[in-house]
């Protein structure tokens, strides 16, 4: 596996970590869902392409999942239940972006330092393919760390999980079951925190996490 | 370089300093014109800008009562070293008689050296504007050079040198394949041509409005052929930077040392239509976005050097094999 299939797979991975990084880049909500649809997008190429080039006919069904569900559905819900609340115009601003985005930075050194040596023995497209996932996951975290609005955070998780689904089409052998079952549980994930966000919304009239905190009792 | 070869080379480069110097208005006037076409305009014919240079030159210069020497020598030592620099860079074919000095860093000195020439002319004759305007300039500066540099560091560690011509020279054999470095460099580049040229999303090029110029404001003050040959060295410089992404991300059909003169009408030939296809992209650019404020502008300039470094950082990943 040399030249320009190695070349097209580790394009593909470092579109998604840059993807994350517009994601952390982004303070508007609607253009956040957009990157939101290309990060899957992205995701459903690469795994694709992982597809093709392991002749693992079952992961195209995974990169299937990938974009109907996280490309097309999940952005588009989300669209709605932001107009509905009517917070589509918010601007977020909580931590600066270039401090957060050099903290990203830091985290993907971090993630490449940590897996290299780590999967030292294992084939350069696996090992990249899961440092590239590993900084994903980490910036997903660190987006569902900075932000205060909730739907932020939900994207930050559903990043999160794209990024735990390039690592899976990187290891080979991960069986179909798996990846079927990590789609629905974080689909109903998804689904739960909707319900959520819309009874915070009832409850407190506003989806900021950090104004929530002022309802917090017993606290000294 | 054998001995027989080095006048075709001087004669070449000589070309190549002539033809920046006359291409460059065009290039801007070609952007010009596809704004206007966009906006449904008929808008200026393309020979406007050397109308309008002609048009200064023959103009008398008013200069301020406070105007000190430094703000009459400016304009020439600013075009002049926007014209070298933009000599040096690899537009039609490489390996010419000074391309040993045709550095990423050295160009990258030079314009900061026209930059800082600017500030200070700026600030030479003590108006509100022309302090807004350079203090606005240095800051943009001060955010684009890291950037710049990182995205020099991605290029040489992937060809292996700094230097321009050879650079062009590794792109164009294509043994370097797909690289995703060289995809965010790109952008990188692009981000930072954008600030540094003071095109839309960072500045705006056709207004006078306080709120929204810096490079508008820094030249305010000048006029008559002052004027004109800053006018001059700002087509330059955004000509330097369409060959630069040209020479090093779109290398293809440039004439390589030593090849025969019809490789280097060639060269010649596509490096025109590599111009004419930025010219068109660049105003449908600015069309289709808005100009920022001027507190967004570090974050756009953060990504750029944002960018740089995830590419510096990628390229580790794959050189660790």
């Amino acid at each position: 596996m040399h030249g320009i299939d190695f070349d097209i797979a580790h394009m593909l991975a470092g579109l998604l970590v840059l993807m994350s990084f517009l994601m952390l880049y982004q303070v508007r909500l609607l253009p956040l869902l957009n990157v939101l649809a290309a990060h899957a997008f992205v995701l459903s190429l690469s795994v694709s392409w992982q597809a093709y080039i392991q002749h693992a006919p079952h992961l195209f069904i995974t990169a299937g999942i990938a974009l109907v569900f996280k490309a097309i559905i999940v952005p588009m819900v989300l669209r709605r239940m932001v107009v509905r609340m009517g917070i589509h115009r918010e601007i977020e601003t909580v931590v600066s972006i270039g401090l957060t985005m050099l903290a990203g930075l830091g985290l993907v050194a971090l993630s490449l330092e940590v897996m290299l040596p780590l999967t030292a023995g294992a084939e350069p497209v696996v090992r990249e393919d899961i440092a590239l996932a590993l900084s994903v996951v980490l910036i997903g975290l660190l987006m569902m760390v900075t932000r205060r609005n909730a739907v932020s955070q939900v994207v930050g998780f559903m990043s999160l999980e794209n990024g735990i689904n390039l690592a899976a089409t990187g290891a080979r052998g991960m069986p179909l079951v798996v990846e079927i079952s990590v789609a629905f549980s974080v689909l109903i994930a998804f689904i739960v925190i909707g319900i959520f966000l819309f009874r915070i919304r009832e409850r407190f009239d506003t989806v900021d996490v950090g104004v929530m905190d002022e309802f917090r009792g017993g606290r000294q | 370089m054998s001995e027989a070869a080095s006048p075709w080379l001087l004669l070449a480069q000589l070309c190549q300093m002539t033809i920046v110097m006359a291409l460059a208005p065009l290039l801007t006037g070609l952007v010009r014109k596809v704004k206007a076409r966009l906006q449904r305009r008929v808008g200026p014919p393309l020979v406007q800008p050397y109308l309008d240079l002609r048009r200064l030159m023959l103009k008398e210069v008013v200069l301020a009562e406070n105007a000190s020497w430094l703000f009459r020598i400016m304009p020439y030592l600013i075009l002049s070293i926007t014209w070298v620099a933009a000599a040096l860079v690899p537009t039609f074919a490489t390996g010419l008689m000074f391309s040993w000095s045709g550095d990423l860093i050295v160009i990258a000195g030079l314009l900061g050296a026209a930059r800082f020439a600017q500030a200070l002319a700026g600030l030479d004759v003590g108006t509100s504007f022309g302090g807004i305007g350079s203090s606005r300039e240095v800051m943009f500066a001060s955010l684009a050079e890291p950037a710049i540099i990182m995205i020099i560091l991605c290029v040489a560690l992937i060809a292996g040198s700094t230097q321009l011509s050879t650079i062009a020279d590794h792109m164009a054999n294509g043994e370097v394949g797909l690289r995703v470095s060289l995809a965010l460099a790109l952008v990188g580049l692009i981000i930072v041509a954008l600030a540094e040229n003071a095109r839309i999303p960072v500045d705006n090029p056709a207004t006078h409005l306080e709120l929204t110029m810096v490079h508008e404001a820094m030249v305010l003050e000048y006029s008559g052929r002052h004027l004109a040959m800053i006018d001059l060295a700002a087509f330059l410089k955004l000509l330097l930077y369409v060959s630069l992404i040209g020479c090093i991300f779109f290398p293809f059909g440039i004439a390589q040392s030593g090849s025969g003169p019809e490789f280097y009408l060639l060269g010649l030939l596509i490096y025109l239509m590599k111009l004419g296809v930025c010219g068109v992209l660049l105003g449908v650019l600015e069309m289709s976005i808005a100009k920022m404020r001027v507190f967004r502008v570090p974050n756009f300039l953060g990504g750029a050097f944002m960018l740089g470094l995830l590419g510096v950082l990628l390229l580790y990943v794959s050189r660790g094999m």
